[in-house]
């Protein structure tokens, strides 16, 4: 008994203090994924904050946005136009899913929306797979400009290792929440999304056009989704297994709040570097592969304590 | 019956024969009347006399039947929100319709929404042009906020703000868009007589300063006679009687509506 406890409250903590360097890795693996989660989260955030619909068919666009460049790139077009081509087809994407979902299901209930947006993914899995065949591509990392390789550091008198690769995918991560935060905080479009997603009629009596903002939302996220998909592609394969790393999202939103770009970035980085943490210094004596369920725990704690998430909007009610 | 007074000018909008209907329900049965660049017109009428639908009508949330709306000289047979809003009529809603979770400044700021033109490109970077933008509206929307004196709450989230100063904001949330005319859907009810007379001080300074045209629905008899110029009264989707408020409180087709003498049914002014 003690020598269980022993292994949960002590050991790993000696095992930290004695590798620093060690420690320092596993932190950094957790803060890339941690962001690569929030960008995930950020597609979700974003149709959320617009329209209160949970968009199912999110970890589908990520799918469907790096087939479609990969699918051109493989075609032969040069890698550039093959980006902008693909830019193109979310634009279309959101524009059709306006027209087609949100335009006829306009003031109808939640669930009937969360409906459609499994409809979607279902049509893009099909879609996507009729087209550009089910089999796993490689993202070609060296044609899009993305650094390979890795750099070395000594701290602690130790090593640690960063793929060039995860650096690009944080900083481009960190890019796009930081910009997304600041457009929909500080910006008339970003007053004009918070307003529809408040109030429809008011939203309209003042001007703005709900068709307009849906498909600016829609076209983001599937930009969003895209990034993801490149970089996500990058460090595995490009399949439509990858929509389950959507999943991945939920503990993040849970965390952050659905409607928070703040709360997106910390939640995601708590849910990264607490799962790397846990697996590498408990989850090894738990046989390993902790992964896929620590993030719903952290998730579920959190829930326990803080229900509104660390930065949901704050629920008012005049009773 | 148009006053005497008002012939000269045209109306600047004009409603013909609107006929509404949901279903089995006829809402509006065949109203016109029209309202003259500057006035205050009041709408009138008992519970369900279809006076929000007639507003519902003039912004292009509801479709009518038939019928036809004349705005500047244009007729419409129906409007689309979108059009009304940048054509110049701003309104305010029965239920206060705000954005809750947002501060009273950036609700006001919605309402520049149609005096914001800079691109999403600029938008993205929140930079240049959009900056700039950003900043003349600010000015406008800080003018609304001192004139409506609502300078302490500038910041608050609106869902927090008692009842009385939602309104408030709301109307800050109209004005932002300059409109030439405002529809004010009961800016009163639910306020005691301080704030009344509050709100009434502010849509006379906005009727006189600014020159917006004004068509208020309001159940509160005292502020609808001192306010209006003119008034259209409803009971059941049917204009009963317009005229100059002197004229509407004697006339016998009004009493009648509002005490139910010719049909049972409640006063509810």
């Amino acid at each position: 008994m003690l020598d269980i406890l022993h292994k949960i409250f002590v050991g790993p903590f000696i095992e930290m203090s004695h590798a620093p360097d060690l420690l320092v890795q596993v932190l950094w693996e957790g803060f890339v994924s941690g962001t690569l989660y929030a960008l995930i989260a950020l597609g979700f955030v974003l149709i959320y904050k617009a329209s209160s619909v949970f968009n199912f068919a999110q970890g589908i666009m990520v799918v469907f946005s790096a087939l479609t460049l990969v699918g051109l790139i493989e075609m032969g077009l040069p890698a550039w136009l093959a980006l902008l081509m693909t830019v193109g087809v979310m634009y279309v994407l959101a524009v059709s899913v306006e027209r087609t979902i949100l335009l006829p299901l306009v003031n109808q209930s939640q669930s009937t929306m969360i409906m459609a947006t499994i409809g979607l993914s279902s049509f893009l899995i099909g879609f996507g797979g009729f087209i550009f065949g089910g089999e796993p591509k490689s993202m070609p990392v060296a044609l899009l400009g993305i650094p390979t390789g890795s750099m070395q550091f000594s701290v602690f008198n130790g090593h640690i290792n960063i793929q060039n690769l995860d650096l690009a995918a944080a900083v481009m991560a960190l890019v796009m929440v930081t910009t997304l935060g600041i457009f929909f905080s500080k910006t008339r479009i970003g007053r004009a999304l918070r307003a529809v997603a408040d109030d429809h009629q008011a939203a309209l009596s003042v001007g703005i056009t709900l068709k307009q903002i849906w498909v600016i939302v829609w076209f983001t996220a599937g930009i969003v989704g895209l990034t993801t998909g490149i970089f996500w592609g990058a460090r595995s394969d490009v399949s439509f297994s990858l929509q389950i790393i959507a999943l991945k999202a939920l503990p993040v939103l849970i965390l952050g709040g659905f409607t928070s770009i703040p709360g997106v970035f910390i939640g995601g980085l708590i849910i990264g570097i607490g799962e790397q943490l846990f697996e590498y210094y408990w989850g090894v004596q738990m046989g390993g592969g902790t992964q896929g369920w620590v993030a719903y725990m952290i998730a579920l704690l959190f829930l326990w304590v803080m229900p509104q998430g660390l930065f949901g909007e704050k629920i008012i009610e005049r009773i | 019956m148009s006053n005497p007074e008002n012939v000269k000018n045209p109306p600047l909008l004009r409603v013909d024969d609107i006929v509404l209907s949901f279903g089995g329900i006829h809402a509006i049965k065949g109203v016109s009347f029209d309202i003259i660049k500057g006035e205050i017109r009041a709408v009138i009428g008992p519970n369900g006399a279809g006076k929000t639908a007639m507003l519902n009508v003039i912004n292009g949330f509801y479709k009518p039947d038939s019928g036809s709306i004349t705005f500047k000289g244009t007729t419409y047979s129906s409007v689309k929100p979108h059009t009304a809003a940048s054509e110049g009529i701003a309104r305010t809603f029965q239920n206060v319709a705000l954005f809750h979770g947002m501060s009273t400044l950036d609700n006001i700021m919605t309402g520049r929404t149609l005096k914001m033109k800079t691109s999403l490109f600029w938008h993205l970077f929140h930079w240049g042009p959009a900056e700039n933008e950003e900043l003349a509206n600010r000015a406008v929307v800080e003018e609304i906020i001192d004139f409506l004196e609502i300078q302490h709450i500038r910041h608050t989230p609106v869902g927090k703000l008692p009842f009385g100063l939602q309104k408030r904001v709301e109307l800050g949330r109209a004005l932002a868009a300059e409109p030439l005319m405002l529809l004010l859907d009961e800016p009163m009810s639910g306020m005691n007589v301080e704030e009344k007379e509050d709100m009434s001080r502010f849509i006379l300074n906005a009727n006189e300063q600014l020159g917006t045209t004004i068509v208020l629905i309001e159940h509160d008899m005292g502020v609808v006679m001192d306010l209006s110029d003119r008034i259209v009264v409803m009971d059941r989707g049917l204009k009963i009687a317009d005229g100059i408020p002197e004229k509407i409180k004697t006339n016998k087709a009004v009493i009648d509506a509002y005490l139910g003498t010719t049909h049972q049914e409640h006063a509810s002014a």
